[in-house]
């Protein structure tokens, strides 16, 4: 990250974590309001924020951010109760952050947001026992023995600041303890060896004293406990051989291996060193991954000529080599998939606090389940979808679900139920948004259909495609438009959104009782696996994902099923579409022409082919602006030799093969 | 004043000049130009892969470096009758602006001749009668040694890929 490494990007990144996090902790927290950990974290958090807010020039930032930190302070104390309201005025102040960082905030609204603020804490204390009082009687003494991690420099840690924090809280002796260091040419100048003993007397409670080491008593030795006030042995005489040997080098000396006195850890994790670096990341921007995922793309292309080269020659060391390049280039490609992969999760986090505020807007209580979020799938995946899954579950709150009084009535539970669930079934991964509302009246849809000229007034529809007439551009069945939805803007945004990830959406409903609407997403965008077949000359890619079987399509079937194109498999006829005569061809069929039967869901299609060649790893390339209107294929790949075959589009032919089907029906 | 947003500075630059440096082509018999700052390379025919369903203009795909880039056939664009390729046939692979994405786009070509500029001076903006092509396909015509040189306005021909749309106005030198 040498070349574009701008501070300030950098801290929006970080900003834009943590106040995920505060919203997540806020959120967790209205649920659970004693929950100790949560408010922890989210105080922590709100802590960091205004600390690099602060450094970063953020000065707006960290003053309101200060605010916040203080009430959660008292909060964490126990000094006041995190009530319903407060939470809300902390939620709304965390937006306010938001735009602080961005920019173009409001700061008159940032006033109101703080003077919210303390009247939500006025209250919220007025509950409690006068906050600030107890500990005002005695000054105790206490003892803290600390010990950072070998890294604690390399990470930032200042223990000059840890001790003259320490000082404020009170009177305060400290003793460094040198024992560890190692000798000077075993010495490691960015390892902290130091241990210090520090005796502190102070009026301030034991959660005070914790709080100086805040950021670091995940990875530290700590021990504190209270001594009588006049008891300081061993204290005045090595203070000053302790100064001598930490202020030349303030924190930069070091132990080695004889584990000196400090066993009393207070921290449950072990010694400084050898800590497991779970969970360690780097974050790299997503341009590099798509580069590097380009590359492997070229890479599996050049392996597959090599292998076909390999095969046409007697050389076995060649054939030798091209045999690992093909499994080494395949695992490189797994493990760039992997790469790419983010858990769904990332994107049901946000929903929360969405049917949150819209829980408060509309006056519906809702609950949001969630399910299946460590779920992969790509990160471009994630990133398209979050508009289209906010304007499904804004509509299924608005839509879809009643208000209370009609909860009541219909016999349903009052708080009404909005499940997102994510879950893989082969090579797709299907999110589905659920409610448990009034369903999707099929009636009322056909009516406004056929008032806005979507349909022929009583033209045949199957069940799916009425339903699916909801992802109409200008379609809207709400009476009255709300602030939420009603427009009949973005339903169609979402079906474009899905068509150019390769998806399909699917709806069930039942009337009265809710509606699932499943988007099946394919997992990754950029490889997949295929059959490459080969039509008259030409020859394409059928996505194997989709592909059932393949059967042969023998001769007096092909006579006998001229006028009916279709085929009984198992039973079931399937309709199928000869591609020669769909890609006009214009050459003599094979004798024995394949049948590849592919599928989107429920719906089922037969590829009459001349040929099938093989199974082939595709790296998908978009189709250019000069053929976007082409919608048999939904991208081109260059085969082993060099040249383009182009990929099929299966849910659109499909789609065509259905069509032809119902009019063959409608004819016979 | 040029309605080439993509090549808008180096052809206001050429207006000013009077000159631009081209690539002229040959595509039945007639000779066509191109802004040499389009051109990224000249490639030897290479093995095209059809798109069924495709216009007619822009029927097939290539491979270039790696990349799937579609053909374009000036030829249909002007009605000329598309031959089979020669030994002297090329692709010009050009970079233009298309709904606002730069895309690479192989051009067919008979014959690729040379690198040269043109007087813009010599200019003349396509006749309304008396030709058989549509006006709005080309920014101007240019006298060069006895012969008129087509400047065509790549703009409009890849614009409108639904041809037989609305002509649209075209302002030439």
């Amino acid at each position: 990250m040498s070349d574009s490494t701008d501070p300030i990007a950098i801290f929006r990144t970080e900003a834009d974590e943590l106040l995920e996090k505060i919203e997540q902790g806020l959120l967790d927290l209205s649920v659970d309001p004693e929950n100790k950990a949560i408010l922890n974290d989210t105080f922590r958090s709100l802590h960091t924020l205004k600390g690099s807010g602060a450094m970063f020039g953020f000065d707006a930032l960290a003053a309101f951010t200060h605010h916040c930190e203080n009430a959660f302070d008292r909060i964490r104390k126990g000094e006041i109760r995190a009530t319903e309201d407060l939470i809300s005025v902390v939620l709304a102040a965390k937006d306010h952050m938001r735009a602080l960082i961005e920019g173009g905030a409001d700061l008159a609204h940032g006033a109101g947001l703080l003077a919210r603020l303390e009247r939500e804490v006025a209250i919220a204390s007025g509950a409690a026992p006068a906050p600030e009082a107890p500990a005002a009687d005695a000054r105790v003494a206490w003892r803290i023995r600390f010990r950072l991690p070998l890294n604690a420099l390399a990470n930032g840690c200042n223990p000059l600041a840890l001790l003259a924090e320490m000082r404020d809280l009170g009177e305060v002796r400290v003793v460094a303890d040198a024992a560890a260091v190692p000798p000077l040419d075993s010495l490691e100048p960015t390892e902290c060896h130091l241990a210090w003993t520090v005796d502190i007397l102070t009026d301030k409670p034991r959660s005070a004293i914790e709080e100086v080491f805040i950021f670091v008593i995940d990875d530290m030795e700590l021990a504190i406990e209270q001594v009588a006030a006049g008891d300081r042995p061993a204290v005045a005489e090595p203070a000053a051989t302790a100064t001598s040997v930490a202020s030349p080098q303030p924190a930069q000396a070091a132990p080695a291996a004889t584990a000196s006195s400090q066993t009393t850890a207070a921290a449950p994790t072990g010694a400084g060193d050898a800590r497991a670096p779970a969970g360690e990341s780097v974050r790299v921007p997503a341009e590099r991954l798509d580069e590097l995922m380009d590359r492997v793309g070229e890479l599996v292309i050049a392996q597959s000529r090599l292998s076909q080269i390999a095969a046409s020659s007697l050389d076995l060391n060649l054939r030798a080599v091209s045999e690992d390049i093909e499994r080494l280039s395949n695992e490189l490609r797994n493990t760039m998939m992997v790469l790419r992969m983010v858990p769904v999760g990332t994107l049901f986090g946000r929903f929360r606090r969405l049917v949150h505020d819209l829980s408060r807007e509309t006056g519906k209580s809702i609950a949001l389940t969630t399910e299946g979020e460590s779920t992969e799938v790509d990160k471009t995946v994630v990133e398209r979808l979050a508009d289209p899954l906010v304007h499904l579950v804004r509509n299924a709150v608005d839509h879809g679900l009643e208000t209370p009084e009609q909860r009541a009535a219909a016999g349903k539970p009052e708080t009404g139920q909005v499940r997102l669930s994510a879950r893989q079934a082969g090579g797709e991964v299907v999110i589905s948004i659920s409610d448990d509302g009034r369903g999707i009246d099929r009636q009322r849809v056909r009516e406004k259909a056929e008032t806005q000229g979507l349909i022929v007034p009583g033209a045949k529809l199957s069940d799916q495609d009425v339903l699916q007439l909801i992802f109409q551009p200008g379609f809207s069945t709400a009476a009255a438009i709300t602030n939420l939805s009603g427009r009949g803007v973005g339903m169609d945004v979402v079906k474009r959104t899905v068509e150019a990830l390769r998806g399909s959406i699917d709806i069930a409903t039942d009337m009265g009782r809710g509606a699932d609407i499943s988007l099946r997403i394919p997992l990754t965008l950029a490889i997949i696996d295929g059959l490459l077949v080969r039509v008259g000359t030409g020859r394409y890619v059928i996505p194997l994902s989709a592909v059932e079987e393949c059967l042969e399509l023998s001769v007096e079937e092909d006579l006998r099923s001229r006028g009916r194109s279709f085929l009984s498999v198992r039973d079931a006829l399937v309709p199928y579409l000869r591609l020669r005569d769909v890609f006009a061809t214009g050459t003599e069929p094979d004798r024995y022409q394949k049948v590849v039967v592919v599928s989107t869901g429920s719906e089922r299609v037969g590829l009459v082919v001349d040929q099938i060649i093989g199974d082939h790893q595709t790296v998908i390339k978009a189709m250019s602006k000069l053929h976007e209107d082409v919608a048999m294929f939904s991208g081109a790949t260059i085969l082993g030799d060099g040249s383009v075959a182009l990929i099929l589009d299966v849910s659109h032919l499909v789609s065509v093969g259905q069509s032809q089907e119902a009019q063959l029906r409608a004819a016979g | 004043m040029t309605t080439t947003p993509n090549a808008a500075p180096t052809a206001a630059q050429a207006h000013a000049e009077g000159e631009i440096e081209v690539l002229t082509f040959e595509l039945q018999g007639e000779i066509f130009a191109l802004e040499a700052t389009l051109v990224r390379e000249i490639l030897d025919m290479s093995p095209l892969t059809a798109v069924p369903g495709a216009q007619r203009f822009a029927s097939a795909v290539i491979n270039f470096r790696g990349k799937v880039i579609p053909l374009a056939d000036l030829r249909i664009a002007f009605g000329m009758p598309a031959e089979a390729a020669t030994i002297d046939s090329r692709i010009v692979v050009i970079e233009i602006v298309i709904d606002g994405t730069p895309t690479l786009v192989g051009l067919l070509t008979d014959r690729v001749h040379e690198v040269t500029t043109l007087d813009l001076s010599n200019s003349e903006p396509p006749p309304s009668i008396g030709m058989r092509w549509r006006p709005d396909y080309i920014r101007c015509l240019v006298k060069r040694s006895g012969q008129f040189v087509i400047l065509p306005s790549l703009d409009n021909i890849f614009a409108s890929p639904k041809r037989g749309s609305k002509p649209q106005l075209v302002t030439a030198a």
